[in-house]
């Protein structure tokens, strides 16, 4: 059986579009060196690592050596793990099961990118298949905005109704000191913003960013002792579809998030997710899949979040309150962006949100986009499993 | 710590310019791991992959692979790293509440250029245009490690000789060879002191592995060949930071495995091991730190004969990375060859008795990183 885990530790950069100022290893040391100063451990304390990011962002292999003098692994174990998009929330699992198998004690998990050297959407492109689908693959945004395309036709959902999420998490954004983008926006302005691919306007797209984001995860025992008010890990999750991406996108529910949500739940002991959770991080990475992704958390009908999110129940002072931090549409260094989400959804949980906290938040739930249409799930409570 | 044991095996057969896809390699790894341990894909929970976007030459290189494994529907994730890296994450899964992990790592190094690709590991600024790459920087180690410790490059040789003669007892492996030590000293140069012989082959393949908890490891066709012992330790990134004639990050994995294991003098209770060799020399200098030698000793062991088939600690009987070398892969085959030992299914390949076996795998420039695994037949 697996043993009890706990976030204790969270530490991330100030997230932009391009940080000149540093190399690799200095904005990976950055996130260490917060995260070890936020639990009050040195680097001596921590037993194992895990890292990660996408390789074709900065064209280094082997990034668990290169990392060392950033990571502080020398001499300890180090492995890395990327999934794409989720890699983020990957690596902070490994994290959880490098303590909940027994074999570490305090183990430094770290997620980081530095979109700003690469051709983001050429590097995702090599995602596909090279002989059937990669000419024509143009990035991340064509699937994503011929899901919402067909969301809009079945169920009558607008474009108006992606805009407001997009105002809801930039603006949620201003009160996080670390976002990307941090500005007061309008639904006016998203509907202005250039088109990308219809339906998706800028506004309505995450950024690329330069950005790095460090977890530390203890077993118990140690955890109470490290912090105060440990998040404990109640549940991960994570669900794959199939590889081609005429597959998953042309189905009608985002299949994957309602595997691994579903599943988190049951490990949880979530009933009515809406009722029962009190802040979400979503790895939104358009506006549109905050309208459509919703049903599959389980927290409406079909159909039925455009309506939940013109009554403002995702918005800050909502029953549901999501992406505090302003989310991927903010912030999306793409190695850490999923870990951001765990990050936050555990500052949430340990009440060290600063002004982005919701008020008396006992259990918080993030998740994590990526691939092929990918999904992860974490489950954090302000008590032990 | 709960108990966990490997259940299934599945390897393709290793070879040059293999044909099929990453996901046909897979598939026909994964098919035989399953088919090895009498199971259906429905019986597996969860699944860990293993691929590197470069050696793959495509981004997330995961979703090449994630049908083939079996993945729909199902908990996955990826390692990027050495398959004995990988294998550690899913004992890990199983040993947190999952019931059954699949570990499957492939490679086709035929695919890409090498040189090109394990250049792209070292440091962009300073290093990379020096021309670095596995074989120039594994040379440079090997030079310091015999000037040290007065390391022979017949003795080096003297491990390439054993490895591919071990080679023909293996099926699976790629190059079996009668070959003399004069063969390898005459062998073309590479970079000073490494000749063609010295070094492993361009291979592709996959392999599988299937780890169970103790009480489902029972359930399955095959005897389960149970964990005793892993642990993995990164060494400093830049070669002028390292002792690149001693691994200590080796030694202090392998102390931690022994430790695991309960092991006080491994070169008396392993029966067998399976190390990374991917140069000749490499097989020395872990010796070394595995502690099977003295420091230096390592070229006096290879003469002495302990480690041949029929010594008293056969190292590599399947022929070893020297006879089939496919990155990200052989670290998982070392294990995969470790247990089939255990299991007394190694053919003609089979070390008699075997009961205790470690197996080990490398990680990055000149072996920056090291795990090892100890396996035993009996809990």
């Amino acid at each position: 059986m697996a043993r009890r885990t706990a976030i204790v530790g969270i530490g991330q950069t100030h997230h932009c579009a391009k940080r000149d100022d540093v190399n690799g290893q200095e904005l990976i040391n950055e996130a260490v060196m917060s995260a070890l100063e936020d639990a009050n451990l040195t680097i001596k304390d921590i037993d194992a690592i895990v890292i990660g990011n996408m390789d074709h962002f900065e064209a280094i292999n082997y990034v668990d050596g290169w990392s060392v003098d950033g990571s502080g692994a020398f001499m300890k174990p180090i492995m890395k793990l990327t999934t794409g998009g989720t890699s983020g929330m990957t690596i902070a699992t490994a994290g959880y099961y490098h303590i909940a198998s027994g074999f570490f004690d305090v183990v430094l998990a770290i997620g980081w990118e530095r979109n700003s050297e690469s051709d983001t959407t050429a590097a995702i492109t090599t995602c596909c298949q090279p002989l059937i689908e990669r000419d024509f693959f143009a990035g991340a945004i064509g699937p994503l905005a011929a899901e919402y395309t067909n969301y809009m036709k079945r169920f009558g959902a607008t474009e108006e109704d992606a805009a407001l999420v997009s105002v809801r998490d930039h603006n949620n954004a201003l009160n996080n000191p670390y976002a990307h983008l941090r500005m007061k926006i309008t639904v006016e302005d998203v509907m202005k913003s250039p088109m990308l691919c219809y339906p998706i306007k800028l506004l309505d797209m995450c950024p690329r960013s330069d950005g790095a984001c460090a977890l530390i995860y203890a077993c118990e025992g140690k955890a109470e002792k490290i912090a105060p008010k440990p998040a404990w890990v109640h549940a991960i999750a994570g669900s794959r579809d199939f590889v081609y991406m005429g597959e998953p996108f042309q189905r009608e529910e985002m299949f994957t998030l309602e595997r691994a949500s579903e599943r988190a739940y049951k490990r949880a002991g979530i009933t009515n997710p809406l009722k029962e959770i009190d802040v979400m991080e979503l790895y939104l990475p358009a506006s549109t899949t905050g309208v459509k992704w919703m049903e599959s958390l389980w927290v409406c009908g079909r159909g039925e979040a455009p309506n939940l999110i013109r009554k403002g129940v995702f918005n800050m002072d909502g029953e549901l309150p999501i992406n505090p931090s302003g989310g991927p549409l903010a912030t999306n260094p793409i190695g850490a962006t999923a870990m951001i989400r765990v990050g936050e959804a555990a500052l949430q949980v340990m009440g060290k949100a600063g002004d982005r906290q919701v008020p008396n938040v006992k259990t918080a739930l993030a998740t994590a986009f990526g691939s092929c249409s990918w999904s992860d799930v974490t489950i954090l409570r302000d008590t032990k499993p | 710590m709960e108990r966990a044991a490997i259940i299934g095996i599945g390897q393709t057969k290793y070879e040059k310019e293999k044909d099929g896809i990453f996901a046909e390699l897979v598939y026909e790894a994964t098919s035989r791991a399953l088919d090895d341990a009498g199971m259906k894909i429905k019986d597996i929970d969860n699944v860990v992959t293993i691929s590197n976007d470069f050696w793959d030459g495509r981004t997330i290189s995961c979703m090449a692979v994630a049908d083939a494994a079996g993945c729909h529907g199902k908990d996955a994730s990826t390692v990027e790293c050495d398959g004995a890296f990988g294998a550690f994450y899913g004992l890990m899964r199983v040993l947190s509440g999952y019931n059954t992990t699949l570990v499957v790592a492939h490679s086709k190094v035929s695919e890409g250029n090498p040189r090109i690709i394990s250049n792209a590991a070292f440091d962009p600024i300073y290093e990379r245009s020096l021309g670095l790459d596995a074989i120039s920087s594994s040379a440079l180690q090997a030079r310091a490690y015999m000037k040290r410790f007065g390391i022979t490059e017949e003795q080096c040789a003297l491990v390439s000789v054993k490895n591919h003669k071990n080679a023909r007892n293996n099926p699976y492996t790629q190059l079996p060879l009668d070959i003399t030590v004069e063969d390898v000293m005459k062998s073309p140069k590479l970079a000073d002191p490494i000749k063609l012989l010295d070094t492993s082959p361009i291979t592709d393949g996959a392999c599988a592995v299937i780890f169970a908890v103790e009480g489902e490891a029972k359930k399955w066709a095959k005897k389960p060949i149970w964990v005793k012992g892993v642990a993995h330790c990164t060494d400093a990134y830049r070669l002028g930071e390292r002792d690149l004639t001693y691994s200590t990050a080796l030694e202090s994995a392998a102390r931690k495995a022994y430790q695991m294991a309960g092991i006080a003098n491994p070169s008396h209770e392993i029966d067998i091991a399976e190390v990374y060799d991917a140069f000749s020399y490499m097989e020395l200098m872990w010796y070394e730190a595995l502690g099977f030698c003295g420091k230096g000793d390592g070229g006096k062991l290879i003469e002495s004969g302990k480690t041949q088939m029929g010594g008293e600690l056969p190292v590599n009987p399947s022929g070893g990375v020297l006879s089939a070398h496919s990155v990200l892969v052989a670290g998982l085959a070392r294990i995969a060859e470790a247990a089939l030992q255990l299991r007394g299914e190694a053919g003609k390949r089979q070390v008699p008795g075997a009961k205790v076996a470690l197996a080990h795998g490398i990680n990055g420039v000149c072996a920056q990183q090291h795990c090892v695994w100890i396996l035993a037949s009996e809990k």
